[in-house]
């Protein structure tokens, strides 16, 4: 069969020695933030973002991605696609081991591939095109799917679809397992010790496949439940990274102002955390476009920019980050006007009303931004109810569609059909989950465009179809977009070379040095 | 007197029982459950993923049902298994409970000792700017709020002075052994230990303080003192004496508590112990977890109840144990 090779080695290993600009040394010991603790440490079962960023530096997926959303050599080292964009064949590295020595071979590939599409349900949703997989030797593994899907080579980081021991898992009941309580895998770093409260401890995996790394000999990730006491921490000296995320916003200007202390914005732009108001459009006041529109000329978006998140994120012109593919900036848009929303208002009939407002339960920063978004709707007449609510009673609200306007963020995972779609077409319709069309848009034509998007073949086609659906949605404002996130990674600046690609800190410590 | 604890513990067992009941109701009535939160975690979920964990921890079930395996799993001392950590509940709580007796209890003992002696003090010299000054401090630390003192703590003996570590039970990765260990610990201990004392010295203070001036307006008090007894004499044998008996109630009931921990100090100070262990469970509603903690610390407030009354006995031998 005709293949055409998508991406060589030799583009990827440049890109890994720009980034080698200094030479690294060898050695020592890094001191990182984890908040909250994760419930485990086996990715296959466990996805939260805690779990993800210390297994991350267990596990390994078959690919990696540059922060343009290239796929870079993972456990896999070259790939190729089929001209009919159906058949992915990928051959992986040889002389790859688990922890425990065991061979990683083809078999481990099919097997968690398997596994996943039980446990894990982003994974089941992105292998749903999955038609079988083939091993024809030791060290290749063919996919073969029902019909292209344009995103399917943006699916294989270590959080998406994590490589899992055979050896270990096959015949088992796959949760009760006793060695999810040891993670094993073939990642840079080893587990070692968890003391449940306190700290995480992961050692340097000697065997590791490529020569020389990883250069740490061990990471230390600390379990500090007070933001405060994680800022402190830092300030003090007892860590040396703070994960994006890990502190107040408002103590990032203050922390990144210390000496001796770098910050990069860079490592998320997979996940692209992109923030919106779910608004409720099958009743109330915020089931009429006009008035959804209304809401989002009322919204001073670049004031939250400024004041609420310290210019430490970009305000969001609709359904896709502009760091994600495919993503245009041509749309309507809405600046801050509160004279045309309080006309758009009028033209809805809007009665003043009472609606209920949502925030994130997630911390200060988001309760503070929800008090101004409560000041901007009622500043143009909108008669707002904030209701408070902790993360379980948010969730449970939120899936069960009880709410009228509510605070969330979501990932976008490097592509519309992976992370956009999810959230406008309306067979994800479905209570129960807060990540899916918890609004309630529902609409065949953007239907139509996000299917045909996902299996449009090759990319050129998917640009127009993509172009097209968010030029529908912002006019439809099925939700109102407000800021696309940034989440700093702080670091002391002998800390070298942590974030390289395009999931940051959660694509694990491999590349990292301390520079004594 | 056997008979007299014999009964309590009857009565023990049936409010124990009690207390299950209406907590694992209680707790069943917050919205969301440990199925939700995970999957909200999952940072996607579907039907599927939301059933296989509710019947995995068996919330698939009727409510009765899930009492009823509750109850004979406490009945035969097994606490069930946490949801969200993986682990047994009484392993979980097994492994955090050192950390919270060492701080608790060292905050414990720092307020009584603390509290009673400046009690005494504010009591013996009455009135006098001693009296104030001891008073104004016990209303301070009584009235501030714990987070804030630890807070202030921190800033200035970790982050200013850099003088006593800011967060943990211990030194990760220093390996200490022996005394160096102890040592270790000791530092970490101080600032969570001291914060949370000086709330509680603050009650006993101003508890010891009111019950001896009460004491001191009685006839016996007058007796002793027309025979002729040495003022110190008088304080410690018929005046302090006498007054602890509401501080011995007061501690009673702190001590009961000592096993929950302390949710905030254990919160801002990552101290690893049973108090943040149930406030995350609580916003995790890891249900078995937190009920788990109910039933242990309501156990020990009902022992040290216990406790409390046979140490009123020995204070006061007036009092006599109900037949």
């Amino acid at each position: 069969m005709s293949k055409r090779v998508v991406l060589s080695l030799l583009v990827a290993s440049a890109l890994s020695t720009a980034a080698f600009a200094e030479e690294p040394k060898s050695g020592g010991v890094i001191n990182a933030v984890i908040q909250p603790e994760p419930p485990g440490l086996m990715v296959g079962l466990v996805q939260n973002g805690p779990t993800q960023m210390v297994a991350g530096n267990i596990y390994e997926g078959l690919l990696r991605y540059s922060p343009k959303l290239e796929p870079l050599p993972g456990l896999a080292e070259s790939w190729s696609v089929s001209e009919d964009g159906k058949i992915y064949t990928f051959k992986l590295r040889k002389g790859v081991t688990w922890h425990d020595n065991k061979p990683f071979t083809s078999a481990d590939v099919a097997f968690s591939i398997d596994f996943l599409k039980q446990t894990h349900p982003r994974a089941r949703g992105n292998l749903a095109q999955l038609d079988k997989v083939e091993t024809p030797d030791d060290y290749t593994v063919v996919f073969t799917l029902k019909q292209p899907f344009g995103p399917f080579l943006g699916i294989f980081e270590v959080g998406s679809l994590p490589m899992l021991p055979k050896h270990i898992y096959e015949g088992t009941d796959y949760k009760t397992n006793p060695a999810n309580n040891t993670p094993v895998g073939t990642g840079p770093f080893m587990f070692k010790e968890w003391q449940k409260g306190s700290f995480i401890r992961l050692v340097k995996n000697p065997n590791y496949y490529i020569k020389g790394l990883p250069h740490l000999d061990e990471i230390y990730w600390h379990v500090i439940p007070d933001a405060a006491a994680r800022a402190v921490a830092f300030e003090t000296g007892k860590v040396d990274v703070l994960p994006g995320g890990s502190v107040e916003n408002f103590d990032v200007p203050r922390l990144t102002k210390l000496k001796n202390v770098c910050v990069t914005g860079a490592g998320w732009e997979f996940f692209s955390p992109h923030s919106w108001l779910w608004l409720n459009n099958r009743s109330g006041p915020t089931a009429n476009k006009k008035f959804r529109q209304a809401l989002m000329y009322a919204i001073d978006r670049n004031f939250a920019k400024d004041v609420i998140w310290n210019g430490l994120a970009k305000v969001a012109t609709g359904p896709s980050a502009s760091t994600i593919k495919y993503y245009t900036d041509k749309v309507t848009t809405y600046d801050y006007d509160p004279a045309k929303a309080k006309a758009l208002l009028k033209e809805a009939g809007y009665k003043g009303e009472k609606v209920r407002l949502l925030p994130l339960p997630y911390g200060e920063t988001w309760q503070r931004w929800a008090e101004a978004v409560k000041q901007n709707l009622q500043d143009v007449g909108i008669n707002v109810e904030m209701i408070a609510t902790d993360v379980p009673g948010w969730n449970q609200k939120v899936s069960d569609w009880d709410y009228d306007i509510a605070f969330t963020y979501l990932y976008q995972y490097g592509d519309p059909a992976l992370g956009v779609g999810r959230n406008y077409i309306s067979s994800q319709i479905s209570k129960g989950s807060p990540f899916n069309n918890v609004e309630g848009y529902s609409n065949p034509e953007i239907d139509q465009l996000f299917a045909d998007g996902a299996t449009a073949f090759p990319d050129s086609k998917r640009d127009e179809i993509y172009l097209k659906a968010q030029k529908i949605l912002t006019d439809d404002v099925p939700v109102a977009w407000q800021l696309e996130l940034q989440f700093p990674t702080i670091t002391r600046c002998n800390v070298k070379n942590l974030v390289t690609t395009a999931i940051g800190v959660n694509d694990g410590f491999r590349d990292a040095w301390l520079d004594k | 007197m056997l008979s007299f604890i014999a009964k309590r513990l009857a009565k023990a067992v049936v409010v124990l029982l009690a207390i299950v009941v209406f907590n694992f109701m209680l707790i069943r009535m917050a919205p969301g459950d440990p199925a939700m939160v995970m999957a909200g975690e999952a940072g996607a979920s579907d039907q599927i993923f939301v059933t296989q964990l509710r019947e995995k921890f068996g919330l698939d079930q009727p409510l009765p049902v899930q009492l009823y395996r509750y109850v004979k799993g406490i009945a035969t001392l097994d606490l069930g298994f946490s949801f969200r950590q993986q682990m047994p509940v009484a392993k979980l709580i097994a492994e955090r409970l050192p950390a919270t007796l060492l701080l608790t209890g060292t905050a414990f003992v720092i307020s009584l000792l603390l509290g009673v002696l400046f009690g005494t003090l504010a009591a013996r010299f009455a009135g006098t700017w001693a009296d104030t000054a001891i008073t104004i401090l016990a209303l301070i630390f009584y009235a501030t709020p714990l987070f804030w003192v630890a807070l202030m703590a921190i800033l200035l003996f970790s982050v200013s002075m850099d003088w006593l570590p800011s967060f943990g039970y211990e030194t990760v990765g220093a390996n200490y052994t022996g005394f160096a260990h102890v040592l270790d610990v000791g530092a970490h201990l101080i600032l969570p230990a001291t914060t949370m004392g000086l709330f509680f010295m603050a009650t006993y203070a101003r508890m010891t303080r009111a019950s001896m001036l009460e004491v001191k307006r009685h006839d016996f008090v007058k007796t002793a003192r027309a025979k002729g007894l040495r003022d110190a004499v008088i304080q410690r044998r018929h005046v302090l004496r006498n007054a602890l008996l509401p501080v011995v109630t007061l501690a009673g009931l702190q001590a009961g508590t000592l096993v929950g921990g302390a949710v905030l100090t254990e919160t801002v100070f990552a101290w690893p112990g049973i108090g943040r262990l149930m406030y995350e469970a609580l916003l995790q509603r890891d249900y078995n977890l937190l009920l788990g903690v109910f039933v242990v610390c309501s156990a020990m407030v009902l022992a040290f109840n216990l406790i409390t009354d046979l140490i009123y006995r020995a204070v006061d031998p007036r009092i006599e144990f109900a037949s």
